[in-house]
């Protein structure tokens, strides 16, 4: 890959848009200090940054959604303001947000064409249109009819989709926010020889990813911000994993180790032969057979490439979803057919994957999320106690240490990572002995992550809370796990102790090994 | 601990919903002056419209509505809705009015005569009963609650017309012979110079705000109404809560039932027809949202009053019925439009403070200023 982008051509490599000290500010607030920032001709440069480093306030400036305070844009050597997106994509500048803008009720060939459709004389020339959305989806080797509804699609197709849509208006210039964050490994490299060829038809690229090594095999140049200004730039060539981390977060950072030096108790949560029925497909499991045994003070990570049924299986353990087959025990006591306020009154909590469609309640406030799991706690006779509520909101505040301005703040006021830390201080409230956690690190940025670690490491070692956790990321399950389950198309793969290496889980995961 | 709540002094009102919070104050204020203005302009126009008597005759007939809204308001709070509840006033009215005339126990061989607090725990329980179709309709087997309550809305309706072949009851009195007098208490007696029908309202009222501000079931209403998966995974009971909900605004629609017959001594199956729109109007014009979650017992009984002070002054100054109709609408979208105003200027100063400040989330702002101002011009057009 480096050959291909280090290959001697002369248009290759020269900046064809570059941002000249741009600032931005909102009040009080400058999510951008006087940034430089340029885009080279044909090739792929990566911004990385914590959540609230100033990425995407930088992308929007580039793609015309917001106005810089101050400084200047200069694409091929002219200076340019953009008022609008569409202003942007006439330039051949077009932005592909994380949350994809697809109509999912519409087919592929309406979706590339939406808001620009070709009318010809008898109203929409849709021949014409699926003919040119054919040939994109040819050149970009994923041949889709573009008569296939975007529901149907997988994930990965659908962005696929997105691109072809930018590339249908004469990109030059194609922003990617976080394109892979819901892809899995496969989909991962589709996606990469998507972008090699893009760059070989003279696309330039902008790319955002919290996957720091999946972006590193990709880009030919990395920038780092900090806090809105920026902090490092070098080409791929010249540096590693490390100097982006450390550039990132300002000094060595890692997410710990398993904790030691106590003795595990006994097997608090069993799970024999679970199984969860498809509820699309009838006779097919998304989790079969899985049996699993965690012990007090231990921490389990379960790891598994999309689909492999780690979230159903917390689920089901936790209560919601169907348990076709199969026995959950907790302390020795068959909890199955409990409802899952029960099993959170016994000592069994989930933190979900997705925290604001499971597990914030936006209307509410930071106090009223963390107390909701607990409400029985503060609860005397019919009526809640104010006093001991606010007792309880407190604890769990400094307990898992949630930036805010208080109890009362709005949970949207918070950034992502303190989100997550209510979601889980609302749990922890509860007490419990057992804590299920699927993905905690999803979407949350590097520090923020370290933090919830180590409260987990923390609660295991201090409290003998039994911890089983489920990542995408291998570099997650080399931290703090006694143990790593692999899971791989809803069964057990593998089992590792924590001395594993990423090679091995990962080739236990079925996923392809990226050189 | 002692210390730390020390500190947090100045954060309780906010918390907890008491106290002063200019926040939430403003967004009511829409419905308190509202209420003012139209009690200031009606004054003016007529002399009759300010004083004591007044207010408490206009209170009574607000109780109706009043009683309406608040089931509603505990509805709307879980994200669903109630249209059956005039239809359940009719209903209880009649079902009352049945018990009032004896019922006859033909296997026995004589006609039974319950006394009036029976019949009025039997109706209550009616209404808790049409609620409990409503709520498991919804909860379990996921009719959109706009469809399940709407199919109740003609059932409800469909029953009372057959229990009375479309005649109306005009016999409530009962006799003292018989030990059923008492009926016509509800509707004209009494306490400390209020109206009962008031006091009723108040005490539904006063339980309302003490269930949602100080009871666990409050808060799982809160909860199941802005995120239901996340107030499920919680551990709150949310199919438990949903059912609760529409069983309270079915015995809050048969006591507004019972209130009604009372005040006319007569029940008749048409009774609260289009009620349920009016129910639903003052709950929005309280600041409630329609997607869930937000709204409450102060702002939903200041609605019903702008609705009924206003209705009562149109007829004091001798409007006639037909541009009554038109003014009601029209301040019923007034009302909620100033509400999004409102709001969107809020939202537009909003990112010029810093970013993290408590605010109200502006995508919910927006949901709810659109829904709210659908409604109302529906409800507006036909009440």
């Amino acid at each position: 890959m480096n050959e291909q982008a280090v290959s001697q051509d002369a248009a290759l490599g020269r900046v064809i848009l570059s941002a000249h000290n741009i600032a931005k500010s909102f009040g009080n607030v400058h999510a951008l200090k006087n940034v430089n920032f340029d885009v080279h001709y044909g090739q792929v440069t990566t911004l990385f940054g914590e959540n609230g480093a100033g990425k995407s306030t930088l992308m929007k400036i580039l793609s015309g959604v917001m106005q810089p305070s101050s400084g200047d844009i200069i694409l091929e050597g002219e200076p340019v303001h953009f008022s609008s997106t569409t202003e942007a994509q006439r330039q051949g500048i077009s932005i592909i947000h994380q949350e994809l803008s697809l109509a999912p009720n519409l087919n592929v060939r309406d979706n590339v064409f939406m808001g620009r459709e070709i009318v010809g004389k008898g109203g929409v020339d849709y021949a014409e249109e699926a003919r040119q959305t054919r040939q994109l989806m040819e050149e970009l080797d994923e041949p889709i009819d573009p008569l296939t509804p975007v529901e149907d699609l997988r994930l990965g197709q659908q962005q696929i989709v997105e691109i072809a849509r930018a590339l249908s208006v004469d990109s030059r210039i194609l922003i990617m926010d976080e394109p892979t964050s819901a892809l899995s490994a496969s989909e991962v490299e589709v996606l990469f020889r998507v972008i090699r060829d893009l760059k070989s038809r003279g696309v330039s690229l902008v790319y955002i990813s919290h996957h720091l090594e999946e972006a590193l095999t990709v880009t030919d140049h990395a920038v780092v911000l900090r806090d809105g200004a920026m902090t490092a730039y070098a080409r791929r060539e010249d540096i590693d994993l490390e100097w982006i981390v450390r550039n990132m977060v300002g000094d060595n950072f890692d997410l710990g180790s398993p904790p030691d030096g106590y003795a595990m108790g006994e097997a608090v949560l069993s799970l024999e032969g679970i199984t969860v029925p498809d509820a699309s497909v009838p006779g097919r499991a998304v989790v079969d057979d899985v049996s699993l045994s965690v012990r007090a003070g231990e921490i389990v990570c379960i790891y598994g490439l999309m689909g492999a049924g780690r979230t159903e299986l917390l689920e089901s353990v936790a209560g919601r979803g169907e348990i076709s087959a199969g026995r959950v025990l907790l302390h020795g006591e068959d909890i199955t057919r409990l409802s899952i306020a029960e099993r959170i009154e016994n000592g069994l909590v989930l933190v979900p994957e997705d925290r604001q469609r499971d597990g914030l309640v936006q209307t509410m406030s930071v106090g009223e999320n963390l107390s909701l799991a607990s409400i029985g706690a503060f609860t005397k006779g019919l009526l809640t106690s104010r006093g001991r509520e606010r007792q309880v909101v407190q604890a769990s505040i400094s307990n898992v240490h949630i930036k805010t301005d208080g109890a009362a703040a709005s949970i949207g006021s918070l950034s992502g990572g303190n989100q997550q830390k209510v979601v889980i201080g609302k749990m922890m409230a509860t007490h419990p002995r057992v804590v299920l956690l699927d993905e905690p690190s999803r979407g949350i940025d590097i520090g923020a992550k370290a933090e919830v670690f180590k409260l987990l490491s923390e609660g295991a070692a201090q409290q003998g809370l039994a911890v089983v956790f489920s990542t995408s990321e291998v570099g997650e399950c080399l931290s703090i796990a006694h143990r790593i389950v692999v899971m791989s198309r809803g069964r057990v793969a593998a089992e590792f102790g924590a001395d594993a290496t990423k090679e091995e889980i990962m080739a236990a995961s079925g996923e392809a090994v990226v050189a | 601990m002692s210390d730390v709540s020390q500190d947090n002094d100045n954060e309780r009102g906010t918390l907890f919903g008491g106290g002063v919070d200019i926040k939430r104050a403003l967004l009511e204020g829409r419905a308190f002056f509202a209420l003012i203005a139209i009690i200031i302009i009606f004054s003016i126009l007529s002399p009759v419209y300010f004083s004591v008597d007044n207010f408490l005759t206009m209170s009574s007939h607000v109780a109706i509505f009043g009683l309406l809204s608040l089931g509603m308001l505990l509805v709307i709070l879980t994200g669903g809705i109630d249209l059956s509840v005039g239809s359940t006033l009719g209903l209880a009215g009649v079902f009352a009015g049945f018990l009032m005339q004896g019922v006859p126990l033909e296997m026995f061989g004589f006609v039974v005569y319950p006394p009036v607090w029976v019949v009025v725990i039997l109706t209550c329980a009616m209404g808790a009963f049409v609620g409990a179709i409503n709520g498991v309709l919804v909860a379990y087997f996921k009719v959109p609650a706009f469809v399940a309550t709407l199919g109740m809305l003609y059932v409800a309706r469909g029953v009372a017309l057959l229990m009375t072949d479309g005649l109306t009851y005009n016999n409530l009195e009962g006799s003292e012979a018989l030990g059923n007098t008492g009926f016509a208490w509800l509707g004209f007696n009494e306490l400390l110079g209020i109206p009962i029908s008031v006091l009723v309202m108040v005490a539904v009222a006063i339980m309302a705000m003490l269930a949602l501000s100080r009871t666990p079931f409050g808060r799982w209403v809160y909860s199941t109404g802005g995120n239901a998966r996340a107030a499920e995974l919680s551990g709150v009971p949310v199919n438990r809560v949903k059912v609760s909900v529409y069983v309270l605004s079915g015995i809050c629609a048969a006591i507004a039932g019972l209130v009604l017959s009372s005040q006319l001594t007569s029940a008749g199956p048409t009774a609260g027809t289009t009620y349920e729109l009016t129910a639903i109007a003052g709950v929005v014009i309280g600041g409630a949202a329609l997607a869930g979650g937000r709204g409450s017992v102060r702002g939903t009984l200041l609605g019903a009053f702008v609705i009924g002070f206003l209705s009562d002054g149109l007829v004091i100054i001798g409007v006639s019925a037909y541009w009554q109709t038109v003014f009601t609408g029209a301040v019923i979208i007034l009302a909620v439009m100033l509400n999004s105003i409102q709001y969107s200027s809020r939202k537009a100063s909003k990112p010029a403070s810093d970013g993290t400040t408590t605010s109200p989330q502006p995508e919910g702002a927006t949901e709810r200023s659109t829904a709210t101002g659908s409604t109302t011009g529906k409800a507006g057009a036909q009440s």
